[in-house]
């Protein structure tokens, strides 16, 4: 049978996803046994005990200049930029979007300019942030907003043009006037589409708190991350990275749950 | 005074006419079909009637009025295909037309007013045959079924003039047959004013009172688009069908306009 027209029973599809991560797992592991086994100091590829002992100190004990428990105050705080971070772009977002995908006067105003602002690289601009707004968490947030909000504009303008003409002056036949035409036809299909393209900016939103946070702040996961490297503290940033990494990921899967649970005409139309 | 009027209506985009000299008259309650071959301004006289475009000259009248220019709740449209809303289920696809036109806030209605207008539109989905499939998204609907749908959505508005693009262009001959029957009957018991883009000639005769056929009297080879189509042929039909106000197709006004010979009509 040719390849393609091959498919894993599911017990082996278990299997095939946690390969790749049992494999990954494993070389690291193996790297690590070998290089401390040459030099027991060497702080580059920490064991598992090392790593274990870290988080203890990083989540379970306090702190003994603040009296925090450094991992969750991080999370904490980063998260709390990325949600607000977010939630105003989708917000800021959805409105442009439905803006300039529905309203051909305003798409004549607004789209061009969407345009062009979202070529400015968000982090050529984090300066300026920071000299506007201050070093505090407004200008980590939005760094954020500007980084993420015209690409959800632009990707949901998109959406709305996409809306076939024919829908539209249906709309219109049963009665739609342009707001509730909003409403009742572009609303819902655009805020479908939304927590879609949401699940893609995450990775953006993620990169510009981490690089925020880097160059300056008091707490937050990319804080720690770039203070303890002065300390070559692989024990710490390692279990940092892949604390980022499921927190990302639990977002990712929370806006698919939610599309799935909200639109569910979206794939397939299963009611 | 006719109902629905046409007069003198040219239609073009940049060089190219689409309509030329375009005059009719229509009594309420006509079924007209509209034939002839693809890019004769069939479709572009139905975006005219919809309002979706403006005449380059001439008028369309309703009553005597001029048709509102944008489309509105007194045409109803059925469309090949893309008509309905794939993000609500088949009952409040058609509920929509009944809460769109009472609440203009907010689009939607709330408490008893949402159950009466749910009720309305089950007992209408059950009459075009949908009543087994209200809560299904329309993703789910078959070709046929999904055009009952748009049907069904467009009359819950009471609209005075319904508009068919091609409606059944796009379905098996069963199922086209199927719906022509049932087309048939609402369009007798509600009496509205039809007008029906189709390709099949058959079902332009069989379904019509009236079938009108644009096609272009005048061609300049060297410059195709230099001139447009009216209507060169209106044919009464099905003398003994009538619409619901009772008057039968004989007394009906006769063609505008019969030049042109019968092999144009084969060609099609």
């Amino acid at each position: 049978m040719r390849f393609l027209n091959r498919y894993p029973s599911r017990g082996n599809r278990v299997l095939l996803i946690l390969l790749p991560f049992i494999l990954l797992a494993a070389l690291y592991f193996v790297g690590s046994a070998m290089r401390l086994a040459d030099n027991p100091d060497d702080k580059l590829l920490p064991s598992a005990l090392q790593m274990a002992d870290a988080i203890r100190h990083m989540a379970f004990m306090e702190d003994p200049r603040t009296g925090d428990y450094l991992l969750w105050s991080d999370t904490l705080a980063s998260l709390q930029r990325v949600a607000i971070g977010l939630g105003i772009s989708a917000i800021a977002g959805l409105l442009l979007g439905i803006a300039t995908g529905v309203f051909p006067v305003l798409r004549a105003a607004f789209s061009p300019v969407l345009t062009v602002v979202s070529m400015v690289p968000p982090l050529a601009i984090l300066p300026i942030l920071f000299i506007v707004l201050g070093l505090d968490e407004l200008s980590k947030v939005m760094l954020i907003v500007i980084g993420v909000t015209p690409v959800l504009a632009r990707d949901l303008e998109q959406t709305g043009r996409e809306i076939s003409r024919e829908l539209l002056i249906k709309a219109q036949t049963l009665g739609a006037n342009s707001w509730t035409l909003v409403l009742r036809v572009a609303l819902p299909q655009l805020v479908a589409r939304l927590l879609l393209s949401l699940r893609l900016s995450l990775g953006a939103a993620w990169l510009f708190l981490i690089s925020a946070e880097a160059i300056s702040a008091t707490a937050g996961l990319g804080y720690r991350i770039f203070l303890v490297r002065r300390y070559l503290a692989m024990d710490v940033i390692v279990p940092y990275v892949v604390w980022i990494t499921l927190l990302a990921w639990f977002m990712d899967w929370a806006l698919r749950e939610m599309h799935r649970r909200f639109f569910p005409w979206a794939d397939g139309g299963r009611a | 005074m006719s109902y629905i009027e046409v007069k003198d209506v040219w239609q073009q985009y940049d060089n190219n006419v689409v309509l030329e000299r375009l005059n009719l008259r229509v009594r309420e309650g006509e079924f007209c079909t509209l034939v002839g071959a693809s890019g004769c301004g069939k479709s572009t006289f139905l975006r005219l009637l919809l309002g979706q475009e403006r005449p380059k000259k001439g008028q369309l009248l309703l009553e005597g009025k001029p048709f509102p220019s944008e489309p509105d709740a007194t045409r109803g449209v059925v469309f090949q295909k893309y008509s309905v809303f794939p993000h609500l289920n088949v009952l409040d696809n058609v509920a929509i037309g009944l809460e769109l036109p009472r609440s203009p806030l907010c689009g939607r209605l709330f408490g008893t007013a949402k159950k009466k207008a749910r009720e309305e539109a089950a007992g209408l989905l059950e009459r075009v045959g949908l009543g087994h499939a209200m809560q299904l998204y329309p993703s789910r609907l078959s070709g046929g079924m999904q055009q009952r749908l748009a049907i069904a959505q467009a009359l819950i508005v009471r609209p005075r003039v319904l508009l068919l693009d091609e409606p059944f262009g796009a379905l098996d001959p069963g199922i086209r047959k199927e719906m022509h029957t049932l087309l048939l009957q609402l369009w007798q018991e509600t009496g509205l004013t039809v007008f029906m883009v189709t390709h099949d000639l058959s079902e332009g005769f069989t379904l019509g009172t009236r079938l009108l056929v644009f096609d272009k009297v005048r061609v300049d080879p060297q410059y195709p688009q230099a001139y447009g189509a009216h209507i060169t042929y209106d044919i009464p039909l099905n003398k003994g069908r009538c619409g619901a106000d009772g008057k039968t197709i004989a007394d009906l006004p006769a063609g505008v306009l019969k030049n042109g010979s019968l092999s144009s009509f084969k060609d099609n």
